[in-house]
């Protein structure tokens, strides 16, 4: 049962990445992005995080795609133009992912092995209770500083998008204000 | 644990946040139309206290805080005092080069303040996650800052590749922390190499090592993943561009020195030969490229890869000698960096008046001293001797051929000999007389900031350049921290007879 699902909700998520890629539209990418977040939330509810998959879905697929959806609209962005650059990246592009993809499956199936196994029955479950210890126990520095991440993203996107009003005194030529 | 310990070793992040919020919360209560420039003395003494702090942590007694999350010891105290000071320098040069009314004042230096935070944060961070937060303050800061200018079509132009292909970059070094985590169980630095005794998924740790490299590599715009940094340099704000040449990368290579050294010592054999190549073809395509510019920010765009590539030089040699060598460099590197961009800053100021190098002509004679120090500085990156750019080659060179790492040690030689070319370049220009027919070369009076900035640049490399002894014992010191190179052990690659680092200091 449990593969079953793996393998239709994994080729969800797969299927998913590549029409984001593919799509020329915007907002065809961001919808297909929101099928790549939620077949994600399914893999990590199989694999017994209950409270990762609702945040995902709740946070990601809700929260992060509508203002996706919301900046794409607002900027009426439009069909993506084909440039020489970017077929440029078609032809870098494809054999560079295929190569990064082959090496990373080699590995992964050849020391598939190795790699062990996780036991999933209740009792080895992560419940919140644990996750709160890690995260406000034990990385408890790297939670509250990402608070200094979030705020330089805020500080920039105010500091590059502000209107800016032509100056007041435009009789005084740029370079030569007293220093 | 000890409370007020605790918060010691995070006293220099602690007060850049508190300098940033400050900043900002004076920034909106000001009149509008008032000069902002008193917010650049604010983050200016924020990064004094940082740096006094700093030095005060190398009295505190080694260890971790925040349940094992943050390390303060002779490394990452070494690299804490250079960042906060690369960061006053380039706070008195930004206040130097701004007018009153440049736009977005404040939060020029609020992001400066903010950003040295995740750039101490990654120095002293011992476990990836915080070292991966610290990186993504540190680029995203320099990312906004890139587009500060954002009137012109460079700036925003260079602010949009450098985000592009930073994320890439980072999606790199996030991978290779996911991977490694597969394989070790651990993203804390100093349970990866005991977990990597333990596993079997050595395959799966080469290649998480080798995306951290990459991630890496490409923050210190290292060759082949240097493509972004002339147009970046190009158009940013040049005090700004002095800022991101250095201190990240002075971080960044203090992340990858504690990630290879204490992180993955038993990959040695995998790490050794990829960085090797990166510093090979670092050194090469920056000098060959930096040839072929006229425009001097691109040049020392081009330069700066080949730094990073002489620097990387020193971590092929597997021993204290090179990671006090590379330490060394980064210090030597930063400090005469720091000092050309701010005589470029001036000279061509926010806006960029003077590009190319034709337009440097006659600079020496317009202002003797900002002609002068432009000099020193050339010749300091050139290598020559009592300056710091001398003995940071010589360091590298001589702790590489000791290592036996000749063929590497000579590529850099040469790559040194064809360096001198495009750094006389500008030399020659800044001390060729004017035509009378040529437009007047309009230089600013130097300001306080600036002659501060220079004094500071200028002492500290002729201080690495006649007497570097004592930072060089702070490198020693730092590389000593290491469990793999500290004296009580056996070195690395014991070569019989090699002298040590100590002894060729006295016989340069």
């Amino acid at each position: 049962m449990h593969l079953v699902l793996f393998f239709i909700f994994g080729g969800f998520c797969v299927a998913g990445a590549l029409n984001l890629l593919l799509q020329r539209h915007p907002i065809n990418s961001a919808l297909s992005l929101i099928v790549v977040m939620t077949s994600l939330a399914v893999l990590y509810l199989l694999l017994g995080a209950e409270f990762l998959a609702a945040v995902q879905v709740i946070v990601y697929s809700g929260a992060i795609m509508v203002l996706f959806t919301f900046v794409i609209m607002l900027l009426n962005a439009q069909r993506e133009e084909r440039t020489h650059g970017s077929r440029a990246a078609y032809i870098l592009g494809f054999p560079g992912a295929a190569a990064l993809f082959a090496i990373l499956a080699f590995i992964f199936v050849q020391n598939g092995k190795s790699l062990g196994f996780v036991d999933l029955s209740p009792s080895t479950m992560v419940g919140t209770h644990q996750l709160s210890e890690v995260l406000f126990r034990n990385l408890l520095l790297p939670f509250e500083v990402t608070s200094v991440l979030i705020l330089i993203a805020i500080l920039g996107a105010v500091a590059l998008a502000r209107h800016h009003e032509p100056p007041r005194n435009q009789s005084r030529p740029a370079g030569k204000e007293q220093r | 644990m000890n409370g007020s310990m605790t918060v010691l070793r995070i006293l220099p992040e602690i007060i850049f946040t508190i300098t940033g919020v400050l900043i900002m919360l004076v920034d909106p209560v000001m009149p509008r139309e008032a000069n902002r420039k008193p917010l650049g003395w604010l983050a200016v003494f924020g990064a004094l206290a940082a740096l006094v702090a700093s030095l005060y942590q190398y009295s505190l007694p080694d260890g971790t805080a925040y349940f094992g999350v943050v390390q303060t010891d002779a490394f990452s105290v070494f690299f804490h005092v250079l960042i906060s000071g690369i960061i006053l320098v380039s706070a008195l040069v930004a206040l130097d080069a701004v007018h009153p009314d440049t736009e977005n004042l404040g939060e020029l230096f609020a992001l400066i303040s903010f950003g040295a935070v995740g750039m101490l944060l990654m120095t002293s961070g011992v476990e990836l996650l915080l070292v991966f937060i610290g990186l993504e303050i540190s680029s995203i800061s320099t990312y906004i800052l890139a587009g500060f200018r954002r009137k012109t079509a460079k700036s925003p132009e260079s602010a949009i590749k450098y985000f592009l292909l930073g994320s890439f970059a980072t999606a790199f070094f996030l991978y290779g922390i996911a991977l490694t985590y597969g394989a070790t169980g651990t993203t804390r630095i100093t349970d990866i190499a005991t977990g990597l005794a333990t596993t079997h998924d050595l395959p799966i740790a080469v290649v998480g090592l080798a995306f951290i490299i990459i991630g890496l590599a490409f923050k210190v715009s290292a060759a082949p993943f240097h493509l972004w940094t002339p147009d970046v340099y190009e158009g940013a704000p040049s005090p700004i561009v002095g800022l991101m040449s250095t201190a990240p990368k002075a971080a960044a290579f203090a992340v990858l020195l504690r990630i290879a050294y204490e992180a993955f010592p038993q990959l040695q054999s995998h790490w050794m030969p990829l960085l090797w190549i990166i510093a090979a073809i670092s050194m090469t395509l920056g000098n060959l490229g930096a040839l072929r510019q006229k425009n001097v920010k691109r040049m020392l765009a081009y330069s700066s890869i080949a730094h990073a590539g002489y620097l990387l030089v020193a971590f092929t040699v597997l021993s204290a000698d090179g990671v006090a060598a590379a330490s060394f460099y980064a210090v030597a590197y930063a400090v005469m960096n720091v000092g050309i961009f701010a005589v470029i800053s001036h000279a061509g100021g926010y806006e960029d008046r003077l590009t190319l190098i034709e337009d440097y002509k006659g600079l020496a004679y317009r202002s003797p001293l900002l002609g002068g120090a432009m000099a020193f500085f050339l010749l300091s990156l050139i290598g020559i001797p009592f300056t710091g750019g001398f003995f940071g080659k010589f360091y590298v060179f001589a702790s590489a051929i000791h290592a036996g790492m000749i063929w590497l040690a000579i590529i850099g030689l040469i790559n040194s000999g064809i360096a001198v070319f495009y750094y006389l370049r500008v030399l020659t220009a800044a001390y060729t007389k004017p035509l009378d027919t040529s437009p007047v070369l309009n230089v600013p009076r130097a300001s306080f900031p600036l002659l501060l900035a220079l004094f500071l640049t200028v002492s500290v490399t002729l201080i690495l350049g006649i007497a570097p002894d004592r930072i060089l014992k702070g490198a020693r010191n730092a590389a000593e921290t290491f469990p793999i190179l500290s004296s009580q052990q056996p070195p690395l690659n014991a070569t019989p007879g090699a002298p040590s680092m100590a002894e060729l200091s006295h016989k340069p």
